[in-house]
């Protein structure tokens, strides 16, 4: 099986506290540590699964700057067999249609049976996956925590509300977008970066992809970003201040004058 | 202004979601005048009740019924939507996992912009839309404009909305024979109910709840004995399950359990919409966590900014001591 994954470079919640810059104009960059998007490391896990139990290949697939290279070498260390940037001053500022007609155009130069995205970013609205099938006419299906393949078409579970799985039948080629727990996505460590760091991946530019470039970036966006804001908090909670055994003594009182403590 | 505007109502059992109400709020912020159409699709008795009370809200509602509806397969819904939603109309979708199914790809089949996961409605000025959204778990927010000359589909998020008492009374309009011919490569098999696990957190008067701030499988320990010290079960957020650090039946969450404790004291958790979405009947809130912007002290009623790690162990001491 052919096999597609799109993935982006996003900053790493685990590693970030995220804040508002100065004037308002994007989330405070200094220190902000990069990795994969969460999301697209499940996806990729689950491509390279797919491929070495029924053969085929994993390409891994992103839009961004000279930046993003290095989080496909990290997906091609996981596992994945070919890396293409797609990189255009052009794609800057682009909205989620304008990145999902970026991809499709590179898709149709390619032939694959399965092309799979992350159900969703900490930066982004979840939208990709399901504009790129309706782009391609394929069939799609959101949120996949659960796939298994047999001749011509797909048995794959959702998450839905509630714990649930719903279970759908999907003929190929699709579109799936990956929910996280469908995998343990495996460790890549600094040595399996080193093997791939003198992998060529190709750049694919605007004209390239035979782009135009009103249709893209921030000339084609009919949705853009204005500002970034810190939510209003309302009251919040009551912080408890003081040291640990002080703090630790004025939360026993407030269990014990509300029940939580037997 | 000539926008119409429509709210694909989702509904169980014969009853409309909560974001059915949700939605008809929404479009009201969008504008105030202009009258809203309900699209209810479905089978049975259980749709016509659902049609009745999507009219106390929507001024018309479309009823479309047919053996395909029985189970919302988004793929289909796109179809039958496509089929009847007149040209630049603005549809409405809560931002459920149907919704998120739906959505994406029904605006570009309608050629309409897309928003996800709104949070407030600022108003229109002209064709752009002000909207605000929530990034990062909600730790910022951003206003998006989003042009709507040719339409748009907006997802909803769930709650965020406060639906108004309403009675309007709107017509029920039968549009079951636009089903005819509907089709797609994506089939409803069945549906997988949640497994219950071996503690019921639905049932618990006291959660120990832990996110990614436990850091490793093996500080689990460190929530366990607060939970034992104080009579209370251990339950989690999301990340915590997708590691497989703890079963799915311990997951408290839209995607997971709804659980209605008197107490739940929240460990290294962020506070995300999906995982606040799990916990009902308003009970005591405790928060711990390091980042003093997480988004669960804007809900909480108590917080302690710290590393959980140092700082339950002390709490755990002292209660044992008691």
């Amino acid at each position: 099986m052919e096999i597609l994954v799109c993935v982006k470079r996003a900053p790493d919640t685990l590693e970030n506290e995220i804040t508002v810059n100065k004037d308002g104009t994007n989330i405070e960059q200094e220190d902000l540590v990069y990795s994969v998007n969460e999301w697209d490391n499940y996806a990729v896990e689950e491509a390279i699964q797919i491929r070495d139990k029924v053969g085929g290949s994993v390409t891994v697939v992103t839009v961004g700057d000279e930046d993003a290279e290095e989080v496909l070498r990290r997906e091609m260390a996981m596992g994945a067999d070919n890396g293409i940037l797609i990189s255009d001053k052009a794609f800057e500022n682009s909205d989620g249609k304008g990145i999902a007609s970026i991809l499709k155009a590179e898709i149709e130069k390619g032939k694959y049976d399965l092309i799979l995205t992350g159900a969703q970013a900490d930066d982004g609205a979840g939208q990709i996956g399901g504009m790129l099938a309706a782009m391609l006419d394929l069939p799609y299906a959101s949120l996949v925590n659960k796939i298994d393949s047999e001749d011509g078409k797909l048995t794959i579970g959702r998450e839905i509300e509630g714990g649930a799985q719903e279970i759908n039948e999907i003929e190929l080629p699709c579109v799936l977008s990956i929910q996280t727990g469908i995998n343990e996505p495996r460790y890549v460590g600094i040595r399996g970066i080193r093997k791939v760091a003198s992998i060529e991946i190709p750049v694919r530019t605007a004209s390239d992809l035979g782009l135009d470039t009103n249709a893209v970036g921030d000339a084609g966006a009919k949705v853009k970003k204005l500002d970034y804001f810190i939510p209003e908090t309302g009251d919040g909670a009551e912080m408890l201040t003081g040291s640990q055994e002080e703090i630790a003594d004025k939360l026993i009182e407030l269990l014990k004058a509300k029940g939580g403590m037997k | 202004m000539n926008r119409q505007l429509f709210a694909y109502i989702t509904h169980q059992n014969g009853v409309a979601n909560d974001s059915a109400f949700e939605l008809a709020a929404a479009a009201k912020k969008i504008s105030a005048d202009t009258s809203v159409t309900a699209i209810v699709t479905g089978k049975g008795e259980g749709l016509t009740k659902v049609c009745e009370q999507a009219s106390s809200a929507f001024a018309k509602v479309w009823k479309i019924e047919d053996d395909a509806f029985a189970y919302p397969n988004a793929e289909l819904i796109r179809a039958l939507i496509l089929k009847i939603l007149p040209e630049k109309s603005v549809i409405l979708l809560a931002h459920d996992t149907f919704g998120m199914d739906l959505g994406p790809g029904l605006s570009i089949k309608l050629n309409a912009s897309f928003i996800s996961d709104v949070v407030n409605i600022e108003g229109t000025d002209g064709d752009a839309l002000k909207t605000v959204r929530q990034e990062y778990s909600g730790q910022v927010s951003t206003h998006i404009s989003c042009d709507i000359a040719d339409g748009a589909v907006i997802n909803i998020r769930p709650g965020a909305f406060k639906p108004e008492e309403a009675s309007i009374g709107g017509k029920i309009e039968d549009k079951s024979s636009e089903a005819a011919g509907i089709a797609a490569k994506r089939k409803y098999v069945k549906t997988i109910e949640a497994e219950v696990g071996d503690v019921d957190i639905t049932k618990s008067e006291v959660l120990v709840s832990i996110g990614r701030g436990i850091e490793d499988e093996d500080n689990i320990e460190i929530a366990q004995e607060l939970a034992d010290a104080i009579g209370a079960d251990v339950s989690c957020s999301r990340p915590i399950v997708d590691a497989k650090w703890l079963e799915k039946s311990r997951q408290v969450g839209t995607s997971g359990q709804t659980v209605k404790p008197k107490v739940y004291i929240a460990l290294g958790i962020s506070g995300s919409f999906q995982h606040l979405g799990g916990i009902k009947g308003s009970p005591f809130m405790v928060a711990v966590n390091k980042n003093a912007n997480a988004p669960i002290f804007q809900v909480a009623d108590i917080g302690i900014t710290d590393d959980l790690l140092d700082f339950v162990p002390v709490l755990t001491e002292k209660i044992e001591k008691l």
